[in-house]
């Protein structure tokens, strides 16, 4: 096996590497994997997709030893294992690269690489052997990394070449890559692909976790489709298409809202002037954007997570300062030299669900009801003087309940005992109620059911309808095209480019998310994410 | 002339006297620290080894029975810490809280009852004690000045103890930073989920770091109740642990950095026992609180980055939770 | 998955009563060893403590005195840990709070009571205030951890203390360290006098009138921390820092307030200390209260009412241990320490294990109510 064209080269028909059977798993009441095969070649590449909390995840832990299965077997080279703990894992040739690196950021490259595979009681000896090792390995994929230098110095495109590094160190023939493309720009992307299929051409066998379709299609041989914690369809890459594979991953025709046209805009809400956002190391997170979102219409931010999207939601909300540009919102001016706190935004009328809803937008120990007056405490129809009257904030929560459908209707249940649905509606019911002008919203379906997600999607858009501005910030390409009026796309922290609904295509979203503008169109560069070639 | 230099011999002999609990002490908590145990708890291990020790000692008439009790003692309270803190992931301030507590109700009422002397153990004889060690040629080169002096009771002259303690500043940096345990320790400090996805233990690897906090501040306990001292009292610790912490902080979890700054409260504290009431050029008397706080004033700035600034390891307070 | 880590279902009684009782018993079975370990019978032993601490007028009255002190300290830990912050330096706070209410009294001579106590609490809460609102700024602002600052700042208190009270402050002609006696007019009426006046006889006893100030303080913390925006935005800025941020709560602000509010609380054990008993500034006149009010906040869960009842507990172990200490020369009165210590260590540091434990043991009803929730 040297061939060297990776494309859409059948895998030969070989040995299993790695044999799922049956696997199930459960947390408390989340059902997480349920009776899960899967199969994979030795020296192919193995795709899984499916969505957030489809248990993609969970089962790769269980294969790297992280969690044990309730039930099921896993099999390597044939030979039926038990994985108790990592340690078993590395043993048997199992390596993984985490999604969040599991890197010690004061820690040197070589010493990260060292961590239990130190050769010895003393590290004197280990460093020679490890350095020599890791410079063959270098050169076999070049894989090339400052082994001196100290991780937290370095970006994220080389930590995760680290991670590799780490894994092949330890003698890993398989590879677990958790959506290791997530935190990646497109030339980073690249390159990780061409290191993959050095990878491939020496007979490793990669497992690659994803929900991004084109890569399946650009590097896997074959791909398995996760949806509720079961599989429910596995490919030869060649034989499918991402059509087929979203439908699968859904479980239904992707895109099946029908995308309802508003009335035309109104006047701009929100104005966003050449916004930029720098982060402590002087980095520039969010580059002069500039947008307005006017009334009666859906805005969608679409791209790749972490190319400036949060930071924007951020900024506007006020929980972030930055540092040039200017936000008009509501009459008011907001600069760098008179910047706004989120107490101040919501009374500017700009109401805010956040993307990272458990972190932030609920303390969870809390009842219900105190909950929904979180960020609206000083709301004085709510308070007697200084007494806060928690029988008024109750009953209003009664209703909001009902009113949202928010299950059980319970207001002073404790918040985290709600499913995560549940949560999210109580967070937009909060946040959308008190009449914004603005609606700021990230992630509104992630972790969410079904029927929740359609009953989101309607409220959002007779929110539209009522004459509001929506900003709205989304990983799912198909809730922002199901919902947006206009799209702003964007990639390394600056927008790409703007269109109008009508005029978005999955490709052209996919381009600009690649950061290949108009002006570029035309030379010859191809797709970015399967740009291998 | 003569009484200046033999003044500075003795502050420098008592200065390593007085450092040397610190130093113990403090290497302590730089493993338990460094591996992400936050340990308040120094001060009750500590106070435990000491009474410990000084029971054994008046019991069998060995040093070395009480100093092993010492360390026996401390080990199990350092158990106990593990125990709250990485099986069962309760709060570490809070466990070391506890600790200190509770060794310094136990070892009140233990003395009480077990020697009734008002919460005391007996005095000790020099032969239940660590006694300071004479050098050869102490007594030769006595006469040449100043290194004479210095040779014979600063570097000579100390007990066994001392010696130890000296030894175990390079001990611990060799660990720390030659050997494998010493590079998974440091690890586990900054990020456990590192350790684990390496196939490492962090429970294991954790509580052996644990447990060489305890062996050294068993030591440290004995120094106080059987070298330094001669017996136990109540609370004779006297915030020994937490001024250990304090010269940790200040040491930014390094060994000789540490070692610096428990020589830097020693000396401090070795001054203000020789200024008391004595009327200094131009200031005059100064109370001699104001020697004693620098330590706390030190480190109080120190944290607060108004000197420097002391960033502990990052996990360092945190539970290992294994999360999806 | 991770929405179940923090809410494990367990029903409230178990919280509020079930799991202080657990941890009482283990604190007495713990106890128990350590009496039999000096060869003593536990059981007479406590039989003699419950008999010291409220089997009469006398015992009461220490037993509701040392109360008194430790409902002070306890809402001072308890108020700093609902802002997520641990607050160990009760001790010195009470300590430079008591110099407060002191100096007020040495000055106002001849000043009846009434009109000196509101200026010496206010100067006694104000004292204590700054002495924790130090290490809250230093956290908020500079990043420091308020555990470490807050020890620093016991040392700092006591040898604070030591200075004056060994120059400035001490009573002329007079080698122990102590300010003189404060006028008798300044001096809070003693249960003594109050019963007095009601035509009853008692012998000099300690129970004074701050035991009221202290109830009124913790019905007060009561109100603040669930009653008031202020005290939600507390315990939201405790529970979730980045969600108090997002609320639009000024969390630094927030942790200096709450530092304040905890020093000023603990500042009030000189009130009951030196004005209501001592009548001067005496050497550690607080004497360890606040180190209990730890213990005393971990068992009574934060709540003013369990504060109250574990304050009242620890009131009795104090008085009950004293008591047992002159009967049995054996029993050290530290005993209690031990106590208070095995204490922190299950309520606090091993909650993580009792909790999961009776959790599984109430499943039957926790996990039906649990289930009907999901739905």
């Amino acid at each position: 096996m040297s061939q060297t064209v990776p494309l859409s080269v059948p895998p030969q028909p070989g040995p299993w590497a790695v044999e799922l059977v049956g696997i199930d798993k459960r947390f408390g009441p989340v059902h997480a994997n349920k009776a899960v095969s899967l199969r994979i070649r030795a020296g192919s590449i193995h795709g899984l997709v499916g969505e957030n909390g489809a248990g993609k995840s969970t089962l790769m832990s269980i294969l790297y030893g992280f969690y044990q299965a309730d039930e099921g077997q896993i099999l390597v080279n044939g030979a039926e294992v038990r994985i108790r703990e990592p340690k078993d894992a590395i043993a048997l040739g199992i390596g993984m690269v985490h999604q969040h690196f599991m890197l010690v950021e004061e820690f040197t490259v070589l010493e990260n690489l060292m961590l239990g595979a130190e050769g010895g009681a003393l590290l004197k000896d280990g460093i020679r052997k490890a350095r020599a090792e890791v410079e063959r390995l270098e050169k076999a994929y070049r894989l090339d990394v400052p082994l001196d230098a100290k991780v937290a110095d370095l970006n994220v495109g080389i930590q995760q070449r680290v991670e590799i590094l780490k894994a092949l160190y330890r003698g890993a023939q398989v590879l677990i890559l958790d959506e290791p493309t997530a935190v990646l720009s497109p030339p980073e992307v690249q390159d990780l692909f061409r290191i993959l299929d050095a990878l491939r051409a020496q007979g490793r066998t990669i497992l690659m976790i994803t929900h991004k379709l084109k890569e399946i299609m650009a590097i896997t041989d074959a791909v398995s489709v996760l949806r509720q914690g079961a599989v429910v369809a596995s490919f030869h890459t060649q034989d499918t298409n991402e059509a087929a594979l979203a439908e699968a991953m859904v479980g239904r025709r992707a895109n099946p809202a029908v995308r309802r046209p508003g009335a035309p805009a109104g006047a701009p809400l929100l104005t966003v002037e050449d916004l930029s956002i720098f982060d402590e190391r002087g980095v520039e997170r969010l580059k002069r954007a500039t947008f307005r979102v006017r009334a009666g219409e859906i805005v969608g931010v679409a791209g790749v997570a972490g190319n400036g999207q949060s930071e924007l939601l951020e900024a506007l909300s006020g929980m972030t300062p930055f540092q040039r540009g200017r936000v008009h919102v509501n009459g008011r001016d907001v600069t760098p030299e008179s910047p706004m706190d989120p107490a101040q935004a919501r009374r500017q009328g700009i109401a805010h669900v956040p993307e990272d809803r458990l972190r932030r937008a609920v303390v969870k120990p809390f009842p219900a009801f105190q909950n929904a007056l979180l960020g609206y405490q000083d709301d004085p129809a709510m308070a007697d003087g200084p007494r806060l009257n928690w029988k008024r904030v109750a009953a209003a929560t009664a209703r909001l309940m009902e009113d949202w459908d928010v299950r059980p209707r319970q207001p002073s249940l404790r918040t985290s005992l709600f499913s995560g649905g549940n949560q999210q509606k109580l967070v937009l019911g909060r946040e959308m109620e008190r009449d914004p002008n603005v609606l700021l919203v990230g992630q509104p379906t992630r972790g969410v059911d079904i029927g929740a997600i359609e009953f989101i999607h309607r409220r959002l858009l007779a929110m539209r309808d009522a004459g509001k501005a929506i900003l709205l910030v989304s990983a799912e390409l198909e809730e922002i095209m199901a919902l947006s009026d206009r799209i702003l796309v964007m990639c390394d922290g600056a927008i790409t480019g703007e269109l109008a609904a009508e005029d978005a295509t999955e490709g052209l979203i996919g381009r600009l998310m690649a950061g290949i503008t108009d002006d570029m169109e035309h030379g010859s560069r191809a797709d970015a994410a399967g740009g291998a070639a | 002339m003569d009484d200046t230099a033999l003044w500075i011999v003795s502050l420098l002999a008592s200065t390593v006297r007085l450092a040397t609990p610190l130093v113990l002490a403090s290497l302590a908590g730089f493993y338990s620290e460094r591996a992400g145990v936050v340990d308040i708890g120094l001060e009750g291990k500590m106070l435990t080894g000491a009474f410990a020790a000084a029971a054994t000692a008046a019991v069998t008439g060995s040093p070395w029975a009480g100093l092993a009790a010492a360390i026996a003692a401390s080990l199990l309270l350092a158990l106990v810490h593990g125990f709250a803190c990485i099986t069962h992931r309760g709060d570490q301030v809070v466990a070391g809280v506890a600790i200190n507590t509770i060794a310094a109700g136990l070892t009140a009422v233990l003395a009480n009852a077990w020697f009734d002397l008002g919460g005391r153990t007996p005095s000790l004889d020099g032969g239940q004690r660590f006694l300071g060690l004479h050098f050869p040629l102490a007594e030769a080169v006595r006469g040449v000045p100043l290194l004479g002096r210095f040779y014979g009771e600063v570097i000579g002259g100390q007990n066994l103890l001392v010696y130890l303690a000296v030894l175990a500043v390079p001990a611990t940096s060799w660990v720390a930073y030659r050997t494998r345990f010493g590079l998974r320790l440091r690890a586990v400090g900054e990020n456990p989920a590192a350790v684990d996805t390496a196939g490492i233990s962090v429970p294991w690897l954790r509580y052996r770091a644990v447990l060489i906090t305890g062996l050294l501040c068993g030591v440290a306990g004995a120094y106080l109740s059987i070298a330094q001292g001669a017996g136990f009292q109540e609370n004779m610790t006297a915030g020994k642990g937490y001024l250990a912490l304090a010269a940790l902080i200040l040491g930014k979890w390094r060994p000789y950095p540490t070692l610096a700054g428990c020589l830097l409260f020693a000396a401090t504290d070795a001054l203000q026992a020789r200024l008391q009431g004595v009327a200094l050029p131009v200031v005059g008397a100064v109370p001699v609180q104001i020697i004693e706080v620098l330590p706390y004033i030190l480190t109080v700035l120190l944290l607060a980055g108004f000197v420097g600034k002391s960033i502990p390891p990052k996990a360092a307070g945190q539970a290992y939770v294994k999360d999806r | 998955m991770s929405a179940s880590t923090n809410s494990d279902g367990l029903p409230r009684w178990a919280t509020l009563a079930l799991l202080p009782a657990i941890n009482l018993g283990a604190a007495l079975v713990v106890s128990s060893l350590v009496i039999l370990a000096i060869g003593q019978d536990p059981l007479s032993a406590l039989a003699f403590m419950v008999k010291g601490a409220v089997g009469s007028g006398t015992g009461l009255s220490y037993t509701l005195y040392y109360a008194t002190s430790l409902i002070f300290t306890g809402l001072a830990v308890a108020i700093a840990n609902h802002a997520g912050l641990f607050n160990i330096g009760g001790e010195g706070q009470a300590y430079v709070g008591g110099l407060g209410t002191g100096l007020v009294c040495l000055a106002l001579s001849g000043w009846p009571w009434y009109t000196v106590l509101p200026v010496a609490v206010l100067a006694g809460a104000l004292f204590g205030a700054v002495w924790g609102l130090i290490p809250g700024y230093l956290q908020a602002y500079r990043g420091s951890h308020i555990v470490i600052t807050t020890i620093m700042f016991n040392f700092l208190a006591s040898a604070l203390m030591v200075y004056l009270l060994g120059g400035p402050l001490i009573e002329h002609g007079q080698m122990a360290p102590e300010s003189r006696e404060f006028a008798e007019s300044t001096f809070l009426p003693a249960v003594k006098e109050i019963a007095a006046g009601l035509g009853y006889r008692t012998s000099t006893l300690p129970l004074n009138l701050s035991l009221l100030l202290a109830l009124l303080c913790a019905a007060g913390v009561w109100f603040l921390i669930w009653h008031t925006r202020w005290g939600f935005q507390m315990r939201t800025v405790g529970a979730n820092e980045a969600a108090a941020r997002y609320a639009g709560i000024n969390a630094r602000t927030t942790i200096v307030v709450a530092m304040a509010i905890s020093g000023a609380l603990a500042g009030l054990v000189g009130i009951n200390e030196l004005q209501g008993v001592q009548h001067r500034i005496t050497l550690n006149f607080q004497a360890g209260m606040g180190f209990t009010g730890i213990a005393v906040a971990l068992m009574g869960r934060g709540h003013p009412v369990g504060i109250v009842l574990s304050s009242l507990l620890f009131g009795a172990l104090y008085q009950g241990g004293a008591e047992l200490s002159f009967e049995y020369n054996e029993i050290s009165p530290r005993l209690v320490v031990v106590i208070q210590g095995v204490v922190i260590l299950f309520s606090g540091a091993l909650e993580h294990m009792f909790r999961p434990a009776l959790v599984r043991l109430l499943k039957p009803k926790a996990a039906a109510s649990a289930a009907g929730q999901r739905a």
